[in-house]
């Protein structure tokens, strides 16, 4: 038995040992804080996991499973052009990141043997904050004024920092070393255009399914709502058909599958979630008896969700318990937020990107955090400079960027990310 | 005797690939020696930017994905 690997599970074991040991349950506000936690859980599984997380799997997993990443990774490459280095830089964390593990290794590659120490800065800004799953459940659970702030804010701010730091240590540009970049072999020979259809249409199933009902009474927004689930199945039967003649997908699997959807949507009229599920699992039925390329798409979506949900359900038990659901209070008394960045003042502003940088968020979890703290009287600036300093940094992964690019940048880097945060969530906070 | 890297800064993935190569290698009663490489720097000296990768005596045989057993076995080969 490797002792060294076991310690960190033994470490965990016993706090939470000790956690329950002294846990004081006969508080009436740690037992309200508990439940608080259980509600906050309750309420991402009712609203946000069947329409939004397991459609936003998929997209991910077929993220990962048919772009070309190779093909990516070229124009971050040693010698590429500039502007399109910093432009694929800021973007491409949408499809190649998922969680800071994998855009630790992207930024020392990108900086090493890439396009150098801009882009890579631009990368590792970006990634984390604009990966798919992430913008998808910011605009779902926080609004879609705030995921769009968000993603448009990270991508804006990667650019602006990247150009910064390669100004700033222009001079000391390094000899490039002579490593060859290893790429992964090249990805299927299929037309653009049917991948780009295929991702629409699943985006568009995912974004129609979640349609809200507006705050006003009549217009566009309003008959969208009541038609989503007319223009969700249309999409669906579309995206069907896609399936079966250009990734050759068993047709039998997906007639089965649209027909029972189709029958449990009529046993049961008025409540959408119950066909959606039996799509879902023909769906994933169907893919995995496919081909190669399907297989890899279901392993992937599989992998995603077996990494991320553990972690998001922890990030929502500690929200809730800390932060309570929005308008109820947790262990944290509601007036220490609202009194330190209830307003969107410089000093709120920076308070929140200040902690943001030094905490590590997991994947995903500084949304349930962050809706908590909202709930608790956090002022819309702050909110986003939380977010854009967030889960671009925290105190480990500073020191890995450290090791990396040497203490008088990760200095530097750090502190452009507070103070771009600080400036444009005071921007923010004041437009809206 | 097989030099074998499994190199990933430690994500669940590369857990996986590393249980995953440890039971082939296993199976196949390879004579071989497998480390774990999860300093970032190193992983970038061979050239390697998604994580997990699986480097076989020096030679990188597989990057940014867990690829299935029988796959692996071909790998180590």
């Amino acid at each position: 038995m490797d002792w060294k690997r076991e310690s960190k599970s033994l470490a965990l074991l016993t706090i939470i040992f000790a956690v329950l040991y002294f846990l004081p349950l006969e508080s009436i506000r740690v037992r309200q804080a508990v439940l608080e936690a259980i509600y906050l859980l309750r309420n991402y599984a009712r609203d946000h996991v069947i329409l939004c997380l397991i459609p936003a799997f998929f997209i991910a997993g077929a993220m990962a499973a048919f772009i070309g990443r190779a093909s990516i990774m070229k124009y971050l490459g040693a010698g590429a052009n500039k502007i399109t280095a910093y432009s694929v830089a800021s973007v491409s964390g949408s499809i190649l990141a998922v969680c800071s593990c994998t855009v630790l290794p992207l930024f020392a590659g990108i900086y090493r043997i890439g396009a150098g120490l801009g882009p890579a800065t631009t990368f590792l800004y970006a990634g984390p904050a604009i990966n798919v799953l992430a913008i998808i459940l910011t605009a779902r659970v926080l609004g879609l004024e705030l995921g769009v702030a968000r993603a448009l804010g990270a991508i804006v701010f990667s650019i602006v920092i990247g150009l910064l730091m390669h100004i700033i240590f222009y001079r000391e540009e390094r000899v490039r070393s002579e490593t060859q970049m290893a790429l992964p072999e090249e990805d299927s020979d299929r037309p653009p255009a049917q991948t780009v259809l295929y991702f629409v249409l699943m985006i568009g199933i995912l974004i129609f399914a979640n349609w809200g009902e507006g705050g006003s009474g009549s217009g566009l927004w309003q008959t969208i709502h009541s038609l989503k689930w007319t223009i969700t199945g249309i999409m669906a039967i579309l995206f069907g058909i896609i399936l079966v003649v250009w990734f050759r997908l068993g047709p039998y699997y997906v007639v089965a599958t649209g027909a029972a959807t189709a029958f449990v949507a009529v046993i049961f009229p008025g409540q959408p979630l119950i066909p959606f599920l039996v799509a879902i699992i023909g769906l994933s039925v169907a893919i995995a008896r496919g081909g190669n390329e399907m297989g890899e798409w279901l392993m992937q979506t599989w992998s995603f969700t077996k990494q991320i949900l553990p972690l998001l359900f922890v990030g929502i038990i500690l929200a809730g318990i800390f932060l309570g659901r929005p308008g109820h209070e947790g262990i944290i008394p509601a007036r220490w937020i609202s009194s330190s960045v209830g307003d969107n003042s410089l000093m709120s502003n920076l308070t929140a990107s200040l902690v943001g940088s030094l905490m590590y968020f997991a994947t995903l979890t500084e949304i349930p955090i962050l809706q908590g703290l909202v709930g608790n009287g956090m002022a819309k600036g702050p909110a986003l400079a939380l977010l854009l300093a967030g889960p671009a940094l925290s105190l480990p992964n500073m020191l890995v960027i450290r090791s990396v690019i040497g203490t008088r940048k990760t200095i530097v880097f750090v502190l452009l990310v507070v103070v771009m945060s600080t400036a444009v969530g005071m921007i923010y906070g004041s437009l809206f | 005797m097989k030099e074998i890297k499994i190199l990933g800064p430690g994500c669940p993935r590369c857990e996986e690939l590393l249980s995953r190569t440890e039971t082939v290698a296993r199976e196949m009663g390879l004579e071989c020696r497998i480390t774990k490489v999860s300093d970032i720097n190193e992983i970038a000296n061979y050239g390697i930017m998604m994580t997990p990768a699986l480097v076989v005596d020096g030679q990188v045989k597989c990057i940014g994905k867990v690829p299935p057993p029988d796959e692996i076995r071909k790998m180590l080969e």
